[in-house]
C-alpha cells in the first residue's frame, strides 16, 4: 500500500503542476456552476472528456500489467459506437442496440485473447490485426458515413445524461473503476496478473490458469473499449467510424505509463492509470483555454507542447534520472 | 555540362512528343478503321472516360461520385470508375489501366498533391487528357494536367466573413474552429475569413484552435472555450459543417442558444447543416459544392474539341443561411 502511495507521488505532482499553470494562466478553469441541473465548469469537462480514456487506461492497466498490450481498443471503440447506431437506425431498442454492441467488444477482446493465447501470436501483432480490421468493420457497418442519431434518443444519455449533477460518462468511469477494483483486490484475479506478468512460466508451474486469466484480461479490455465508444458515440449524437477513437489507444497507454505501472507487466496501479488519463486530458483542455496575450495557442504547436510536458513527465519519474542528479549535487558539494 | 544536359532535355522531349504524336496518329487510325469496319456511323462512337475517385469516406465525396456518375450517364459517356479507398498506389494503377484502355479522357480526384508525374506523364504521352478535381497536384509541369476544377477555400472564407459581420453589425467576439493543421482548407478558410473581417474594426478573433474538421473534437473545443471566455462569445466560425455541429451542443450544454445567443457560421453545406438551419441552431453555411460533374464533362468536351482551358476552373460556391434552409433543403443531393 505505501509502495503504491509512493509510486502516485510523482504523478499526482504532474497533475498538480498543471492545476497551478492554470491557475495563473486561466482562472476561469476552475469556476464551476450549476447550469440546467448539471454542473459546469472546465474541471468537469476534463472528467467528461478524459472518461473514455480512463476506461480505456483501466482496462489497459489488466492487459499490460499481465505484461501484454492491446492495441485495438480505438477500433473496438469505432465498432461499438458504428453497430449501436447503426441498429438504432433502423429502430431496433436502445437496451438491443446497446447490449449487441457490447457483446460484439467482448468478442472482439475474446479474438485478441485467443490469438494471444491459443495461437501465440505476440500481443503487439495480435492485437494490431484488429485494429486495422476494426475500423474497416466500423467503416463497413456505417458504409463510412457518419451516421446520426436521434438527440431525443434515450441512447444519448450515456454521452449527455447527468446523475446528481455530475455527466453521466463521468459516472460511468468512476463506477467501472470500483467494480475493476474490487474485482482486482478482492478476488485473486489481481495477484494473478502480477504473477503472469511477472513470470508467466513459474505462474503456470503454481498452478495458475495463465491463457484463462489472459482471455479474461483481453475480454474487459473489449467491454470496457466498448463503453467509450457507446459514450464517444452518444455523446455527440452521432456514429463516426473514420475518427472515434482514433489513436486514443496511444492515450490509453500513455495513461497506463505515465500512472507508474511499467511496459514489461507485474506491479500495476489502477489509480495511477485514471490520474495518468486525467492529467492527459488536463493537458488538451489547457491548452484549447489557455489564451497569451490574446491569442490561442496556434494548433500546430499542440503536439509539440503535449510531447514536452508528456517528457517532463516521464523524467520526473525516473529513478535513474533523479539518483543522478543528486550526484551531480554531491559532487559539486 | 548544362548545355549537354539541356541539349539531352530537348532531344528527350521531341522524342517523347513524336512518340506521343506517333501513338494518336496510329490510335486515331485504329479508331477510324474500327467505326468503319463497324456501322459506319463516326459520330456515334461513344467517349470513353476513366474517373480515378479518392474513396467514399464522407457524404460529401458520395455526392461528388454521384455527380459525376449521373452526369456520364446523361451524356451518354461510358465511364470507368475506379474506387482508391484512399490509396494513392491504387488511383496510379488505375490511371495506368485507364491508359492501357486507350480511355478518351481521365478525371482524377488526387488523394495527395505530391507523387503524381510519373503517372501523369504516361498520360500525356499517350495524348489522354487529365482532369483534376476538387483537388490540385504539385507538379514541375502543368501542362500535365487540363484543368483543375475546385471551390476556392479561401473565397468561402471571406463569405463566412461578410456574411457573419452583415449579421453582428460589424462588431463582435468570434472563436474559430480550425480544419487539421496545415491541410489546405483549413489554411484557405483562415486566410479568408481573416481577410473578410479585416475591414471592421470592431470584429476580433478571441480563440482560435483545430477541431481537426469532427464533430466530436469540434465539441471538446467549443466547451473550454465557453469556459474560457464566459459570456464573451458572440460567434463561433467552424472550418466545416461536423465541427459547428459539435459547437452547437456545447453551446446548449452550456445553457445558452445556438444561433440566438451565439451566432454560428460554418462552411460545406452537407446535410446536417441543412437541418441544422432548419432547427435554428445553425446560422449560415458556405456551400462547398461536390456536384462537379457537370463542370468535369464541359472540361472534357472542351479539351477534346481542342480548346485551351484555364488552369483552374474555380467553383462557385453559394452562401445558405436560415432564412432560405427550408425552401433548399429538399432539394439538397448530399
Amino acid at each position: 500500500m505505501r509502495r503504491s502511495l509512493r509510486q502516485l507521488i510523482w504523478p499526482l505532482v504532474a497533475l498538480a503542476l498543471l492545476l497551478v499553470f492554470n491557475a495563473v494562466a486561466s482562472p476561469s478553469f476552475f469556476h464551476v456552476q450549476f447550469v440546467n441541473g448539471r454542473l459546469s465548469g472546465a474541471a468537469i469537462d476534463v472528467l467528461n472528456q478524459g472518461a473514455p480514456v480512463m476506461l480505456l487506461a483501466l482496462g489497459m492497466t489488466l492487459v499490460i500489467g499481465t505484461g501484454g498490450i492491446d492495441l485495438s481498443v480505438g477500433a473496438v471503440m469505432a465498432v461499438a459506437g458504428a453497430l449501436a447506431a447503426k441498429l438504432l437506425h433502423l429502430d431496433a431498442p436502445v437496451a438491443l442496440a446497446i447490449v449487441a454492441a457490447l457483446g460484439v467488444c467482448v468478442a472482439a477482446g475474446i479474438w485478441n485473447g485467443g490469438l494471444v493465447t491459443v495461437a501465440s501470436i505476440p500481443p503487439i501483432v495480435a492485437t494490431l490485426i484488429f485494429m486495422v480490421a476494426g475500423r474497416g468493420i466500423a467503416q463497413l457497418i456505417t458504409d463510412g458515413q457518419i451516421i446520426t442519431i436521434n438527440p431525443g434518443s434515450s441512447f444519448t444519455v450515456i454521452g449527455r445524461g447527468v446523475i446528481g449533477g455530475l455527466p453521466v460518462p463521468v459516472v460511468i468511469a468512476l463506477s467501472a473503476a470500483l467494480v475493476i477494483a474490487a474485482i482486482v483486490r478482492l478476488t485473486s484475479l489481481g495477484v494473478f496478473i502480477e504473477a503472469i506478468g511477472g513470470n508467466e512460466e513459474a505462474s503456470r508451474y503454481a498452478g495458475i490458469n495463465v491463457r484463462w486469466i489472459r482471455l479474461s484480461v483481453y475480454a474487459i479490455m473489449g467491454l470496457l473499449a466498448g463503453l467509450a465508444g457507446l459514450i464517444d458515440t452518444a455523446d455527440i449524437a452521432a456514429a463516426d467510424a473514420n475518427n472515434s477513437g482514433l489513436y486514443l489507444e496511444l492515450d490509453a497507454i500513455l495513461a497506463v505509463v505515465i500512472g507508474g505501472t511499467a511496459l514489461t507487466g507485474g506491479r500495476f496501479s489502477l489509480l495511477g492509470a485514471l490520474v495518468g488519463a486525467i492529467i492527459i486530458q488536463t493537458l488538451s483542455t489547457t491548452i484549447l483555454m489557455t489564451t497569451f496575450r490574446g491569442h490561442s495557442v496556434p494548433p500546430e504547436f499542440n503536439l509539440v507542447i503535449k510531447a514536452i510536458v508528456v517528457l517532463m513527465v516521464c523524467l520526473l519519474q525516473s529513478d535513474e534520472l533523479r539518483r543522478m542528479v543528486l550526484q551531480v549535487r554531491r559532487v559539486q558539494g | 555540362m548544362q548545355r549537354h544536359g539541356r541539349t539531352i532535355q530537348v532531344v528527350a522531349g521531341v522524342t517523347l512528343a513524336l512518340i506521343a504524336t506517333g501513338s494518336l496518329v496510329m490510335s486515331g487510325c485504329k479508331k477510324s478503321s474500327s467505326t468503319t469496319s463497324g456501322n459506319g456511323d463516326g459520330s456515334s462512337r461513344q467517349l470513353v472516360v476513366g474517373f480515378s475517385q479518392i474513396g467514399a469516406e464522407s457524404s460529401w465525396r458520395t455526392a461528388e461520385t454521384n455527380s459525376i456518375r449521373g452526369e456520364a450517364e446523361t451524356r451518354g459517356i461510358k465511364l470507368q470508375f475506379s474506387d482508391a479507398q484512399q490509396k494513392q498506389e491504387n488511383q496510379i494503377k488505375a490511371i495506368n489501366a485507364f491508359i492501357a484502355q486507350k480511355v478518351d479522357a481521365i478525371i482524377l480526384a488526387p488523394v495527395v498533391e505530391t507523387g503524381w508525374e510519373p503517372v501523369l506523364k504516361a498520360a500525356k504521352a499517350q495524348g489522354i487528357p487529365v482532369i483534376l478535381v476538387d483537388r490540385g497536384v504539385d507538379v514541375s509541369d502543368d501542362s500535365l494536367y487540363t484543368t483543375l476544377i475546385a471551390s476556392d477555400f479561401v473565397a468561402e472564407g471571406r463569405k463566412a466573413a461578410e456574411w457573419l459581420a452583415t449579421k453582428l453589425n460589424g462588431s463582435g467576439n468570434i472563436v474559430e474552429l480550425q480544419g487539421t493543421p496545415g491541410s489546405a482548407p483549413a489554411i484557405d478558410r483562415k486566410k479568408g475569413f481573416e481577410d473578410g473581417i479585416a475591414p471592421f474594426e470592431g470584429l476580433k478573433i478571441i480563440k482560435s484552435q483545430t477541431g481537426e474538421f469532427t464533430r466530436a473534437k469540434g465539441k471538446e473545443v467549443m466547451e473550454a472555450f465557453l469556459k474560457s471566455a464566459p459570456g464573451q462569445i458572440n460567434a463561433v466560425y467552424a472550418h466545416n459543417d461536423d465541427m459547428a455541429l459539435g459547437a452547437i451542443q456545447a453551446i446548449q450544454e452550456a445553457g445558452l442558444k445556438p444561433g440566438k445567443d451565439i451566432i454560428v457560421v460554418s462552411i460545406d453545406g452537407v446535410r446536417g447543416a441543412f437541418e441544422a438551419m432548419v432547427a435554428g441552431t445553425l446560422n449560415c453555411t458556405v456551400e462547398c459544392n461536390p456536384l462537379l460533374g457537370p463542370a468535369a464533362f464541359d472540361a472534357v468536351a472542351k479539351v477534346l474539341a481542342g480548346e485551351t482551358l484555364p488552369k483552374w476552373t474555380v467553383v462557385d460556391d453559394q452562401v445558405f443561411d436560415q432564412s432560405v434552409a427550408a425552401d433548399v433543403i429538399d432539394s439538397r443531393k448530399y
